[in-house]
């Protein structure tokens, strides 16, 4: 066998080189993660969270979080499992043996997609260019997720605070979504003072 | 752009949403037991009215299900939501219907 | 600027600005629009018609102006046709010029046409073009392009940047005059998020330009500005100024456009030139005013004729006067108001003439004291004066008849027939009109979506009611929120009544000349003759007059001329009006640009451009691309010096006698989960899984219900309840979404999940004779041996370290594998395999390699080979159905006797003749060339290459009982001639298959 360190490229590194911040609105590349969908019959849904270590929220679109892992509500029987510094293989190993007995399906997507975060006070403002939910923390508060559309891609949004969202992105969508959200932002980038006018 | 009331996830705008066709039309559960005119009424066969419409829609870019609408194609006005597998409310009141999309919108 | 007064109205006189006009220097001051500017300079001629090329005037102040329109911008890239004058906020350097004029605005060659006019009647076009026909392409058709349109489109690309945003409000109020902010403020004060938009650069509406009425205590331009303080001061409230509301869409979604930049007029800022809001509003208050109807006499459309209230918003809010000495025609109230406070800035008012017989004896009373000639049943008989009115011709009406005219001289001619409320925003939301008998007009009715009229759009006119009809909106618009409104609110109000008298159509004219044309619609030359012509030819219905005679058409809509061409067409019907009906409102209700159409889709962000993760090596490698739906593919290499043939030739040959690479990540992928998995591709593939044991492979192929090919791909069993399906790259979604359909509408008893990896494995598939030494030396844990790992097999292990899903798996014909590795390793891995495949020459290819070796094989490509009309058996591939299976999707449909007619198109060879022809793909295929066109077409070319391994032409067709001809010569007909083709199995490299094991 030929040893080589094979090193994981992310789709975000080129576009998200030189991103300016700004305190109104900036973007961040989120780190790689291991990442897991669960599929399955209601009652498989506890085992799957006592084997990942964080209960599955059963309330639609609401996310639920414990020492760095998070478990999305994506659908009724559908759930996206995020651990950071994980190795996904052993996740997915550990876990299909713990749910051996159960009905339900899991499946590494660990590299099907990449994770950014846009945070400041314009967030919402510029997340609505492409997004068409209502982001107001009463329609779309701390600890909601969803999958949804921005722009011309489907992504997962999750609002982490009060100015903070998350958008996990399928690889070959996410530096469109990068550009898209990084064009709409111009407006504050060189006025401190500019204001969004919701 | 209508806003649907989709059944897990609450009212999303249309964007979210692909539509799926007339609903409430099941597959035979024995096809090979169909002379060609039953099956090609299964395959081909729509109805199209001016009025309400029983229709099927799936929230794909949000929880992904599939679930039934009533909608009056000549108004929009959607006057039910509800998920595969429930039963269609009941023939709604003509009267209703206005009712029914005002408080869709306010979902 | 000789007719600005000294004082008085909004604009800021300490802020001069200078323009240019048709090349020529004016100025004005901060707060003007061009077409306030303009008359402050005595500039009244603005442009030439559209039809006639008449000199034509300023006649409104606002969106519904149908003359003024002008171009706008100093260069290409900026320039911006058809802006109404009325509506342009000057800036310092503005640049603008007339249209619809050559040489020059005061001398228009085109003008002829207006002497020429009894000969360009209604329906001219239709009735004039129709012969001869070859007359269309070379005389007609340059000769109605160089006359038609308004404006010129610029040439240059857009320079401006342009933004879309969604916004979501409990309460939308569209329209910021007295009902509207009356309206916010109600919303405001209950506590829902609220936004007010208005589309022009100061909210205030008719307050702007208010002079007399006072408010609970104040005049009104307080009153004004303190309620736009307390609305700014709310954090609920969002105000949108220069933001036209202009469509309704379903469920309460409205689009708005913000203006944002044009108003500084430099390109300074990095906001966009406008701002789409795309709005949801739980409540809709719609208070978005009326517009001024003109009257219809002859010659109504010289410069200097104006509508009344243009004229006092001109003096009041700009401190303009717009004439010296100007006779006034009416048929109702305001114009009164209009002429009294023009005389009082110290214009003189020749005479009112009042279409009425008993006009309101109050105001009659009122100009009469101030000395105002006032005449009652009169009408205005002609006008004179060639690009300024001069005078105009007073004549009195009794008993049908009309008196002798008397002329007045004049330089200013006010008009008012009424209002006409604002309703399009009602009606575009599918709102029910009602006609009013008495105000002659149509207001809004019945409701459809979640909103209220409240003011003007709805026939309250007078001050103070408009501000109570307002204010109990708003607060009707927050109890419908289910909330707590805000405490009621009674406006003490000072202000005349104006009543609510208003005419429609022509005013009676007597014994008319059939010289005298009374303009109806300004902006698309229509006049009252057009209409009755219309209706003399058997036009009744009111759509049909409009298309009829264009009148509504132009891009104003119709905002000042439908309701008078519907009283027209009610006159010489003799229909009561509210029978003859009113054409559709459509959006927008102003026009809008592309570029807010557009917002950020354009360039870069038009559309994703999906790259996989080993898109950047190939690029880097010299790949030319071609898209695949999305998504971007490397199309071939080509070395320095090669075209495309030259560097397919190379790298079909290296796959062929050593070893190729190909990035194979577009395919789609569904991980297939659960118990009940096998039976589920039962179910939705036509082979036969149950059997296929883990470890292996199988090609698989998947109809729609109606027994058509509509996706293939090998799919792989990864342990007895996993399935690794690969589906086309265009067909992803498409088979995801059939699956889920299926699963959750008919067979959700099956314990079966699905999951996209499309994106999360790379594929790089390595084939050719030496594909197995390539990959030997580089993964671990895998014996890729031929015994351990035969063609149609899957093994999990590692490759350069990292997880692989290794496929042994051929799509052209040689010793082949798929590598996949999770995505983001995908270049790593590709550039390690790439390394160790140097030895044997190893050659990345495109996707037109992999075209031409797998048609060599004769592999079909769906949607290629089939066209959504092609069963598995027409392409050969009856073995790939599992004839003991009771069911699966698309079965019971080839049972039906047309799927198994022999004379079904089936996929052939075939062999040009003459190989060095290649054909093309779409030819049509037919039996006897000799036959006259159009010759019986029995099938098609479906894919055609130069083959190197052959050394020739090859092709796959779809022939009408093809597999019968084989052998047989058919004909190809090309534009150089019929070729001459053999008609051969559909395979022509390797028939036995022994290459697959290298």
């Amino acid at each position: 066998m030929v040893e080589a360190t094979i090193v994981r490229v992310n789709s975000l590194a080129a576009v998200s080189r030189d991103s300016a911040s700004s305190p109104q609105v900036s973007l961040a590349v989120l780190p790689d993660a291991a990442k897991l969908v669960f599929r399955g019959r209601p009652s498989s849904i506890g085992a799957a969270g006592e084997a990942f270590g964080v209960e599955l929220p059963q309330t639609a679109n609401r996310f639920r979080e414990a020492a760095g892992r998070k478990a999305y509500w994506l659908g009724p029987d559908e759930w996206l499992l995020e651990a950071i510094g994980v190795d996904s293989s052993e996740l997915f190993s550990t876990m299909s043996e713990k749910l051996a007995s159960h009905s339900c399906s899991l499946v590494d997507v660990s590299h099907r997609s990449d994770s950014m975060a846009i945070r400041g006070p314009m967030s919402e403002y510029v997340l609505n260019h492409g997004c068409p939910l209502d982001l107001s923390e009463r329609a779309f508060p701390v600890g909601m997720c969803t999958r949804t559309i921005l722009g011309k891609s489907p992504i997962v949004l999750s609002r982490t605070e009060q100015e903070v969202f998350h958008l996990d992105v399928w690889r070959s969508f996410s530096p469109y979504v990068w550009s898209f959200l990084d064009e709409a932002r111009q407006e504050f980038l060189h006025d401190q003072s500019a204001r969004s006018p919701t | 752009m209508l806003l649907i009331k989709c059944p897990f996830c609450g009212p999303r705008p249309e964007l979210e949403f692909s539509y799926g066709g007339q609903a409430h039309i099941a597959r035979p559960k024995d096809p090979a037991s169909l002379d060609d005119e039953s099956w090609a009424e299964y395959l081909y066969i729509r109805s199209n009215p001016k009025g309400l419409h029983a229709e099927r829609w799936r929230h794909i870019h949000g929880c992904a299900r599939f679930f039934n609408v009533q909608r009056n194609t000549a108004s929009d006005a959607i006057v039910a939501t509800y998920k595969i597998g429930e039963e269609p409310p009941k023939p709604v009141d003509p009267g209703l219907e206005e009712w029914s999309s005002r408080s869709g919108a306010a979902l | 600027m000789r007719y600005r007064l000294p004082a008085g109205g909004r604009i800021d006189r300490s802020k001069p600005l200078s323009f240019h006009f048709d090349g020529k220097k004016y100025s004005g001051f901060a707060g003007d629009t061009l077409a306030s500017a303009l008359i402050a300079n005595g500039a009244h001629l603005v442009g030439r018609s559209f039809k006639y090329h008449r000199p034509r005037g300023i006649m409104s102040a606002g969106a519904d102006e149908p003359n003024a329109l002008v171009g706008v911008g100093s260069e290409e890239a900026r320039y911006t046709p058809n802006l109404r004058a009325t509506q342009i906020e000057l800036y310092n350097g503005l640049v603008a010029e007339s249209q619809n004029r050559w040489p020059s605005l005061s001398l228009d060659f085109s003008g002829a046409n207006d002497l020429f006019s009894r000969f360009l009647p209604a329906g001219f076009y239709y009735k004039t073009f129709m012969w001869p026909a070859s007359a269309w392409k070379k005389l007609y058709e340059p000769m109605i392009r160089r006359a038609a349109g308004l404006g010129r489109a610029p040439e240059a690309a857009d320079a401006d940047r342009y933004t879309q945003v969604y916004g979501h409000c409990d309460v939308l109020v569209v329209g910021a005059g007295p009902a509207g902010l009356a309206a916010a403020l109600a919303a405001a004060r209950s506590g829902v998020k609220v936004f007010v938009c208005d589309e022009q650069d100061q909210m205030g509406g008719s307050l702007l330009s208010e002079r007399e009425a006072t408010i609970d205590g104040q005049g009104a331009a307080d009153w004004l500005a303190q309620t736009i303080r307390e609305l700014k001061s709310r954090t609920n409230v969002v105000l949108l100024r220069r933001t036209t509301a202009f469509g309704w869409y379903p469920h309460n979604f409205l689009g708005l456009c913000e203006r944002v930049t044009d108003h500084l007029g430099l390109a300074i800022t990095k906001q966009p030139r406008e701002r789409m809001w795309q709005v949801r509003a739980r409540e809709v208050v719609l208070a978005t005013g009326a517009i001024e109807r003109p009257l219809v006499f002859p010659d109504n459309d010289r410069p200097g004729i104006m509508m009344a209230e243009a004229a006092r918003t001109y003096l009041n809010r700009y401190g303009v006067l717009p004439g010296s000495r100007a006779v006034v025609f009416t048929a109702c109230d305001s114009a009164y108001r209009a002429a009294l406070e023009l005389k009082s800035a110290g214009v003189e008012i020749a005479a009112i003439a009042d279409v009425r017989s008993a006009p309101n004896g109050r105001w009659m009373e009122r100009a009469r004291a101030a000395g105002i000639d006032v005449r009652p049943s009169t009408v205005i008989a002609g006008t004179y004066g060639r690009l300024r009115i001069s005078h105009a011709d007073l004549a009195r009406i009794s008993g049908g008849t009309m008196g002798h005219p008397e002329t007045f001289a004049c330089d200013l001619l006010l008009m008012s027939a009424g209002f006409t409320p604002s309703v399009h925003l009602f009606s575009q939301s599918r709102g029910k009109l009602v006609y009013d008998e008495d105000l002659k007009a149509y207001l809004p009715g019945t409701s459809v979506e979640r909103e209220r009229s409240v003011g003007a759009c709805r026939g309250v006119f007078d001050l103070g009611a408009s501000l109570a009809d307002g204010f109990a909106g708003g607060l009707s618009a927050a109890k419908a929120l289910g909330g707590t409104a805000a405490a009621e609110h009674k406006f003490s109000v000072f202000a005349q009544s104006l009543g609510r008298d208003g005419f429609i159509g022509a005013p009676p004219s007597g014994g008319k000349s059939r010289r005298t044309r009374a303009w109806v619609d300004f902006q698309n030359d229509v006049t009252a003759k057009d209409i009755e012509l219309a209706t003399r030819e058997g036009f009744r219905s009111i759509e049909h007059v409009k298309r009829y005679t264009t009148t509504g058409m132009a891009t104003d809509q119709g905002k000042t001329s439908n309701m008078n061409a519907l009283g027209i067409v009610s006159q010489t019907l003799a229909l009561p009006a509210s029978q003859v009906g009113l054409t559709t409102f459509r959006p927008p209700y102003t026009p809008t640009t592309f570029g807010a159409f557009a917002g950020q889709s354009r360039g870069e962000l038009f559309d994703p451009v999906r790259k996989t993760s080993i898109h950047e090596w190939a690029r880097e490698n010299g790949a030319v691309f071609e898209d695949v739906s999305l998504w971007k593919r490397a199309h071939y290499f080509p070395r320095p010096g090669e075209d495309m043939h030259a560097a397919v030739r190379r790298e079909c040959k290296a796959t062929r006698e050593s070893v190729g690479i190909f990035d194979a990540t577009t395919l789609g992928k569904i991980e297939v989960v659960g118990k009940d998995a096998a039976e589920f591709m039962n179910r939705m593939y036509t082979n036969a899984w149950t059997k296929l044991e883990p470890g292996r492979l199988r090609y698989g192929v998947m109809l729609r219900e109606d027994g058509f090919v509509m996706d293939d791909g090998v799919v792989g069993r990864m342990s007895p309840d996993r399935f690794h399906v690969t589906t086309t790259t265009g067909g992803a979604a498409r088979v995801l979404a059939l699956m889920e359909d299926y699963l959750q509408t008919e067979w959700s008893d099956l314990d079966v999940w699905l999951t996209s990896t499309t994106e999360q494995w790379a594929v790089i598939a390595v084939q050719g004779p030496n594909a197995r030494k390539v990959l030997e030396p580089l993964v671990h844990g895998i014996d890729i041996s031929q015994q351990a790992m035969p063609h149609m097999s899957v093994q999990e292990g590692h490759i350069c370290g990292v997880p692989t899903r290794l496929f042994r798996v051929s799509f052209t014909g040689e010793l082949g594998f798929e590598v996949n590795v999770p995505m983001g390793y995908g270049r790593g891995v590709w550039e390690a395999i790439y390394a160790a495949g140097r030895e044997f020459g190893i050659t990345p290819y495109g996707t037109e390699t992999m075209h031409v070796l797998r048609a060599e094989k004769g592999y079909i490509i769906v949607g290629q080979e089939t066209d959504g009309t092609v069963t598995p058996d027409d392409v050969g591939l009856a073995w790939a159905i599992g004839k003991a299976k009771k069911d699966f999707v698309g079965k019971r449909s080839l049972a039906r006797p047309a799927m198994s007619r022999s004379d079904r198109k089936q996929l052939v060879g075939l062999l040009t003749v003459d190989p060095n022809i290649v054909l093309e793909e779409g030819a049509q295929v037919v039996a006897d060339p000799s036959e006259p066109v159009p010759m019986t077409m029995i099938g098609h070319v479906t894919s055609s290459y130069w083959s190197v391994a052959l050394d020739r032409s090859i092709a796959l067709a779809l022939v009408q009982g093809g597999r019968a001809r084989i052998g047989s010569r058919l004909s190809v007909p090309i534009p150089s001639g019929p070729v001459t083709v053999e008609v051969v199995q559909p395979i022509f490299y390797d028939p036995e298959g022994k290459r697959l094991d290298g």
